[in-house]
């Protein structure tokens, strides 16, 4: 028979279905907005579920101050270019008490800065489900998550007792306080978000375009110079031409040496690549599991 | 660069496969996925360094892959898969999306939480022991969930020296019980995961097995779709409205094709129209198949909101307020007979009981057994009555629309999957207090159009009397509820005369004394998609030749529900 989807399009599908779920559903959704690539798809995707209607939920970006310049700049043109009602919150008490991850490490500044900040806004909000852009192949703890995970009045995820997920049917079922996080782009790879940026010509930060940028060769690492990152001894910044593969605050985003300066380059690099893309992630590998109990904590 | 954007051009045309793997405790489950990923390097190195380093290795190998794939923390200390993990890899080929579920009877809620989007399972079945009733359940479960391929991986191979023998013997177990399953084509491969054979590569030690490698047969089979592409249905997610000039209805296409000008019916209301266009973002589309999620417009006002259906009007939906189904029951607590619970059924919900468990299935003989509950894990074959009506088809014959969850009201847990059944239940026979207590919803169009085996239109005709009579009279004996309106009601009241027939489940035939704009407006206003018109110049002059004219385009636009249609009971 002749109907067949590409299976970019049977993923586009599937998470459309979602996420008019999710709209129709909830009393008040929100969609986190990251600015990264995997963010740029779901808003794509949002767009799409309600055409020709607006998203008829805000966007909300947790802003830790530590992000890169050219990703605010990014932000606020896109939100103002699509006609999205763009939400930005910090955690400002924390920033005043000198949060940052030369002072606290990055495991306590990820708390204060993401974790709290974001429960924070979902509960001033009153925001009964918050959509994020995780996919399960981006880590192990990851690929057990329901598309929609349920949160206590805590924000707190419990692996061991999941709703079973059949089908395309959710449930939506949450008490006052409680929340499902819903990751519409859960089946997706690393290379789907690519292709589908690539297919759709979806708008991405620069940052992930190989150039030359200053840059602290720590080891094996390559941290951009950024928010007065303090130089140990011998250290001095050089230029190297690099790229991001992950977008997120300046100190915990290592950057990769690179020449991928075009969509279809990078997608090559992609493909030879041997090494996860949240590799780079000074976060994800603090401790053993760290990413199953960030989660279990309210992280996304 | 042209050769990667190339590439990428031609992935458009790469296909989704999505299968699900079940497997008893360390028959080697993880392993076989750990090998499939590793194999078709869809691991990362640093992945694989973080394995290699682990303080854990059960394998005797250099590299245990069951590591790649247990998740949580308890998983890799336990050395058990506790959840359905989703793993992702592809060829050349295929893009696949392996649902990894647990093997122990504890986790069959998520094993059949896997399968219920899959379309083809692996059972792992390990050599040394056979099949044992873990490897009957999850064949039996994948089956229920209406997987069309199952595969028997026979693993541990080389624990059993590659004897034929052996791997024949456990062959034919297998495709006998997938036979009683109803899955007379199912395959056996012989591999050891550990090592390799036949996994991706055809295994030099198995001379004696003539068919393909496990990965050449996940690239070849025939996706057997697990959609059905001849009955249209779609339930609405979502009304777009973003203005006063546009009103569509936003869902995921469940079964069947829609194209622009289709005849399409709402659900519960019954009121039809046709399909105006099919909009997307991409552009508006020539037709639309599942599992596409489109924006459907249609030519007339009708009302219409979520949870409601729209379907093709000639093949409906069975519509009915108690049905059969068969349920895997999901929770700690105890399925209670006569309990109020929540059911969840496309975009529908509504309160539901089951009033009869007929039988709890004994998964290793697949007899049934009487039963007062259902525990944790149990299978069993209920039926069920709901509050308001639901229009669905059988699992078997459309996954999209036989398919629900039941959740706990109180709780809000995720009680059971339910499959609808072939085989409907009779009518209710409870006392009037219970009947008062259930039955509180109205009664629908849907309903009423299942009874009189119709749908409720008007047929609006200009100075034919005798035709308006005569075609009565032919409708009603062949059994319709039909009501003819000419010189017994004032012109200027046929329109509204035949909204209130049409409301009550009656065709209705109006004949008109001369053709007046005014009358004529407000017919197409109140009736909308019912309206069925025959202009003057539209008929054929004599009587008889006109009233065949008529039926004629009564049956072309699905007015009368086809003969091999079966209808749930309507309470």
């Amino acid at each position: 028979m002749g109907f067949s989807l590409s299976h970019l399009k049977a993923l586009e599908a599937e998470s459309i279905h979602i996420i008019r779920e999710v709209a129709a559903e909830f009393a008040k959704p929100v969609m986190l907005y990251s600015i990264g690539k995997d963010s740029s798809v779901m808003v794509r995707l949002a767009q799409k579920a309600f055409y020709p209607g607006p998203i008829p939920f805000p966007l909300l970006h947790i802003d830790t101050t530590y992000k890169f310049g050219e990703m605010i700049e990014f932000r606020d043109s896109f939100a103002r270019s699509i006609g999205a009602d763009l939400i930005v919150h910090t955690n400002r008490k924390a920033i005043e008490d000198g949060a940052s991850p030369f002072r606290l490490g990055t495991q306590k500044c990820c708390a204060q800065l993401k974790t709290r900040a974001l429960l924070d806004a979902l509960e001033a909000g009153g925001y009964d489900a918050a959509f994020g852009g995780a996919r399960r192949d981006e880590e192990k703890s990851r690929a057990k998550e329901r598309i929609y995970s349920f949160r206590d009045r805590f924000g707190q995820w419990d692996p061991k007792n999941q709703r079973p997920e059949l089908w395309n049917l959710y449930n939506a079922r949450v008490d006052k306080g409680e929340s499902i996080r819903v990751f519409p782009l859960s089946n997706w790879t690393e290379l789907d978000a690519w292709h589908y940026i690539w297919a759709e010509g979806i708008p991405i930060v620069p940052l992930y375009f190989a150039k030359e940028r200053p840059m602290v060769v720590r080891g094996a690492s390559l941290i951009p110079l950024e928010h007065g990152i303090p130089l140990l001894p011998n250290e001095s910044p050089q230029m190297v031409m690099c790229r991001m593969r992950s977008l997120g605050c300046t100190y915990c985003t290592g950057a990769i040496r690179s020449e991928a300066d075009t969509l279809p380059k990078i997608i090559e690099e992609l493909i030879s690549f041997r090494r996860s893309e949240r590799e780079n992630r000074v976060i994800d590998h603090d401790q053993e599991g760290s990413m199953e109990v960030k989660k279990r904590e309210g992280y996304f | 660069m042209a050769s990667i954007e190339e590439l990428l051009s031609s992935n458009d045309t790469t296909g989704l496969l999505r299968f699900s793997t079940a497997g008893s405790v360390d028959d080697g489950k993880s392993t076989l996925i750990g090998r499939l990923l590793y194999d078709c390097k869809s691991v990362y190195e640093d992945q694989l360094d973080s394995v290699k380093n682990s303080r854990v290795n059960r394998s005797g190998r250099a590299i245990d892959f069951s590591l790649l794939t247990d998740g949580l923390k308890a998983e890799r200390e336990q050395g058990i898969t506790i959840d359905v993990a989703y793993r992702y890899f592809s060829t050349p080929r295929r893009k696949y999306i392996i649902a990894d579920t647990p093997g122990h009877e504890q986790y069959t809620r998520n094993m059949a939480t896997g399968a219920s989007t899959a379309s083809l399972a692996i059972i792992l079945i390990d050599a040394r022991k056979g099949l044992l009733p873990q490897s009957r359940r999850h064949a039996y479960i994948s089956a229920l969930l209406g997987i069309p391929h199952l595969v028997a991986a026979v693993n541990k191979m080389d624990l059993v020296d590659f004897s034929e023998e052996v791997f024949r013997a456990i062959e034919a177990e297998f495709s006998s019980f997938c036979a009683r399953l109803g899955r007379p084509a199912t395959l056996s491969i012989p591999i050891s995961a550990l090592d390799g054979d036949n996994v991706v590569n055809r295994s030099a030690r198995t001379p004696w097995h003539s068919g393909p490698p496990l990965l050449e047969y996940l690239e070849t089979v025939p996706i057997t779709s697990v959609h059905n592409y001849t009955h249209f249905r779609m339930p609405v997610q979502h009304v777009v409205r973003p203005d006063l000039d546009f009103r569509g209805f936003a869902g995921t296409v469940a079964s069947g094709v829609v194209k622009p000008g289709d005849r399409v019916m709402a659900l519960p209301s019954g009121r039809t129209s046709r399909v105006k266009e099919v909009v997307t973002h991409d552009g508006n589309l020539a037709e639309a198949f599942p599992p596409m999620a489109v924006c459907v417009t249609l030519e007339h006002e009708i009302d219409i909101s979520r949870g409601d259906m729209l379907v093709d009007p000639a093949r409906m939906p069975h519509v009915s307020r108690r049905f059969n189904a068969s349920i895997v029951w999901m929770s700690a607590a105890p399925l209670e007979v006569n309990r109020g619970y929540l059911l969840k059924h496309t975009s529908h919900q509504t309160a539901a009981q089951i009033t009869r468990i007929r039988h709890r299935v004994n998964v290793d003989d697949l007899s049934g057994q009487p039963a007062g509950h259902l525990e944790l894990n149990e299978i069993g074959a209920v039926t069920i009555e709901t509050t308001r009506p639901l229009y669905f088809d059988p699992y078997a014959a459309n996954r999209a629309t036989g398919g629900f969850i039941l959740i706990d009201p109180v709780t809000n847990a995720t009680l059971a999957a339910g499959m609808i059944e072939e085989q409907q239940a009779g009518p209710a026979r409870r006392p009037a207090a219970e009947i008062a207590r259930v039955e509180t919803g109205r009664v629908t169009a849907a309903e009423r159009i299942t009874r009189s085996r119709h749908q409720a239109v008007t047929v609006w005709l200009t100075a034919r009397a005798n035709v308006a009579w005569i075609l009565e009279r032919r409708l009603f004996d062949r059994g319709c509820l039909v009501q003819a309106l000419t010189d017994n009601v004032q012109t200027h009241l046929l329109p509204e005369a035949a909204r209130v027939l049409n409301g009550a489940g009656i065709i209705a035939i109006c004949s008109e004394a001369s053709q007046e704009a005014e009358d004529r407006a407000d017919a197409i206003m109140l009736l909308g998609g019912q309206l069925i018109e025959f202009g003057p110049d539209g008929l054929p002059p004599g009587d008889a030749a006109a009233v065949e004219h008529i039926l004629a385009e009564l049956e072309r636009r699905g007015v009368f529900l086809p003969d091999d249609f079966s209808s749930g009971e309507g309470i």
